[in-house]
């Protein structure tokens, strides 16, 4: 418009320089589209990288190797008093039974170096296993019964091919004794690979043939219980606050600001905070769940706050008009319609909120959940630990064994994110509603 | 050699030559029965006025249009009358609007009992995410209008007739209100503001989404609620204003410019603004 002589072009000119800029257009869109296809390329490639290697590590992880004895379950030797408790069946010489069968399969080995090769074979934990199984059949006493015991850690890990019978024997963890033994008992067919049961229903344990991931798992279903029932009413009433209701003014802004800052916060400073408010200040036990979930709470409070004002955000204003129009209040207005409208997105931020609390290590490791605890959590005060934080603790042990149960855990945790985020993606199909 | 001038800079602006906005209405704002009345309205949206001193009647049973260009504060004065404005932080209202001798603005009055007294209904067609049963029940079931399901189920029913719809949707009341026709969710809308027996029915440009059919029903059916129900209606549509409505107002620049019968506004308008505008000079 500065420029009032100006010459029009002709229709003829206009034609050619939109044809020049056609095609340059072109070019420019194909290069950003084959930029784009690169892209997801490169990161479907790394993400099918990492999936492999998981699998490849961690589906052996989830099975082991065990070994069929046939016991005899004598009464006298396993419950001398009689009474079958759990008190009664402790006097029991479980040991010398299996002990018994094991010399037995290998065919009674004498000498005090053979026997000592030959308990090395089974786990430690095979007493326990056969105390167990006595305890769940009882009207077995006095019979013969096979039953699996797991082999040691060194002796699975030979199985796998790990350790090889080339290598000198001072060099290796087993001996040429124990070797023999293991050759033998695969001939008669009592070695068997199958499905870890230690993995998923045993618990902490230094032998890695036993060590599970129950108590873990466990830990972080009821960590991520105390986490969802204060995060989200908090983070939603927040988003809900802070959207309909409070006034513009410096210090909602201020407000504001600093929760979109604590959602860049490291998340080992939550631990430390944890620590001094929870554990230090207030006087609760380190270890528990409890002051896991209100740390991780924390934590993802910032995630839900905002993913849950974005979803209040996008709720058409006409609804909101339409609601106010036929009189309803501003509570009325928000309950039941902004708030059903907004309910997927909120959820969506929930469960991503969720899974990264489901990951987190780093403020746990600060209230002290990387303890070292056998038993099952039973309820949030009770001291235990979360997956991440036992697969950190693993991959941290010396034994080859715990390299394949790390992966293995590894394996739990991931199906434990997908079924979440599966659950979060079903739960948002159906509540979805277009308008 | 050409010159490039836009139209549009012709437009909406008040210099056209000695068409002043006068500073007081003209023709007759007051009427003998009012339902409504509005005395020196203003309304501020932050620094900037939106409406100037506005004072008008509004006549019971009768159709009021309120007409004028873009920008003129037609819509933020209706927003007034069932105080809609309150949603909008930085909106400041002053000068006071009485519906039964009553100011509206005063503290002592529930916004929530004036909306369910004064219905309204939008540009956009806005039913709720929900059935068609449950778009006409919210109402009467939040202002506690029906004693039991067998009366809420025959005020469902009433609305929807009222407003035309009962044939078309009575066999699928569970189906999503957002499932039907453009003038169809419309008319939904209008049988949602009656649902709850307002007393009068403030509508936003309602046809301005439809078609020319869905226009016809739309009108057909304020021609009818008219007998019950006061109608304020804001149209762009100068046909529609002269077809619907018993007076028009008509706005300009946030004023009042000039208001009277329909019939009188159209053929013998009082100022010159509002002949340039329905003559269709601009706007």
């Amino acid at each position: 418009m500065t420029d009032r002589t100006y010459q029009r072009l002709d229709p003829q000119q206009a034609a050619e320089r939109v044809k020049a800029s056609i095609n340059l257009r072109k070019r420019k869109e194909t290069r950003f589209l084959w930029l784009g296809k690169t892209a997801v390329a490169i990161a479907l490639g790394f993400l099918v990288l990492l999936f492999a290697g998981i699998l490849s590590k961690g589906i052996p992880g989830l099975f082991q190797y065990y070994v069929t004895l046939d016991v005899r379950l004598d009464a006298r030797q396993l419950d001398p008093s009689g009474q079958m408790t759990v008190e009664s069946l402790a006097g029991g010489d479980f040991d010398g039974a299996i002990l018994t069968s094991l010399y037995e399969a290998l065919g009674n080995p004498e000498g005090r170096k053979e026997k000592r090769e030959a308990r090395r074979l089974i786990s430690s934990g095979s007493s326990q296993r056969l105390m167990n199984y006595v305890l769940d059949n009882p009207e077995q006493l006095e019979s013969m019964v096979s039953i699996q015991f797991a082999v040691d850690d060194d002796v699975d890990t030979f199985l796998r091919g790990l350790i090889s019978r080339e290598t000198p024997e001072a060099d290796r963890r087993i001996s040429d004794q124990l070797i023999g033994y293991i050759d033998a008992l695969e001939a008669e067919g009592r070695i068997s690979y199958e499905i870890s049961d230690y993995l998923f229903f045993g618990s902490a344990s230094r032998d890695a043939e036993m060590a599970g991931i129950r108590g873990a798992l466990v830990g972080s279903i009821l960590t991520l219980l105390v986490c969802i029932v204060i995060a989200f009413p908090l983070g939603v009433a927040t988003a809900v606050y802070l959207e309909e209701m409070a006034p513009k003014n410096r210090l909602t802004e201020i407000i504001e600001i600093n929760i979109n800052n604590l959602a860049a916060v490291p998340s080992v400073v939550f631990g430390i905070m944890g620590l001094a408010i929870f554990i230090v200040a207030f006087g609760m036990p380190r270890s528990i769940p409890l002051v896991g979930g209100i740390v991780l709470a924390l934590m993802t409070l910032p995630t839900i706050i905002i993913s849950s004002r974005a979803a209040i955000r996008a709720v058409p204003p006409s609804i909101r008009d339409a609601a106010l129009g036929v009189g309803a209040s501003k509570m009325q207005t928000i309950m039941h319609h902004v708030l059903p409208l907004a309910m997927p997105g909120m959820l969506t931020g929930t469960i991503i909120g969720m899974a990264q609390a489901l990951g987190e290590t780093a403020p746990l490791l600060m209230i002290g959940m990387v303890a070292f605890i056998v038993d099952v959590p039973a309820g949030v005060t009770d001291p235990g630990t979360v997956l991440p934080v036992q697969i950190f603790m693993w991959a941290d042990f010396a034994e080859r064994m715990f390299v394949q149960k790390t992966s293995a855990a590894i394996i739990v945790l991931l199906a434990f994110l997908i079924s979440m985020n599966a659950a979060a993606i079903l739960l948002r199909k159906k509540l979805e509603r277009r308008w | 050699m050409e010159t490039i001038v836009s139209d549009s800079m012709v437009q909406n602006t008040n210099q056209v030559e000695g068409r002043a906005v006068p500073e007081k209405t003209l023709g007759e704002i007051q009427v003998d029965n009012p339902r409504m009345s509005a005395r020196n309205v203003n309304v501020f949206y932050g620094e900037k006025q939106a409406i100037d001193n506005i004072s008008l009647d509004i006549g019971m049973s009768q159709v009021i249009s309120f007409i004028g260009p873009s920008g003129c504060g037609k819509s933020t004065f209706l927003r007034c009358l069932n105080r809609m404005n309150d949603t909008i932080d930085i909106c400041k209202v002053d000068g006071e609007i009485k519906i039964d001798h009553q100011n509206i603005y005063d503290p002592a009055i529930d916004v929530v009992s004036l909306r369910a007294r004064v219905g309204m209904v939008f540009q956009k067609p806005n039913p709720f995410p929900k059935s068609i049963f449950d778009n006409i029940a919210y109402g009467p079931r939040i202002h506690g209008l029906a004693a039991s399901k067998v009366e809420l189920d025959q005020i469902v029913e009433s609305s929807l007739q009222r407003a035309g719809l009962w044939e078309e949707v009575k066999d699928r009341l569970d189906q999503p209100g957002t499932g039907l026709s453009g003038g169809q969710q419309q008319r939904l809308c209008i049988a949602r503001a009656i649902a709850v027996s307002p007393e009068v029915i403030l509508m936003d440009e309602p046809c301005s989404a439809l078609d020319p059919i869905a226009t016809a029903k739309v009108e057909e059916l304020i021609h009818e609620l008219r007998e019950q129900y006061t109608i304020v209606i804001v149209t762009h549509s100068m046909q529609q204003a002269a077809r619907i409505s018993d007076r028009t107002a008509y706005f300009h620049l946030g004023k009042l410019v000039e208001v009277g019968d329909t019939k009188q506004v159209f053929t013998n308008p009082k100022h010159e603004l509002t002949q340039d505008y329905i003559t269709g000079r601009f706007g």
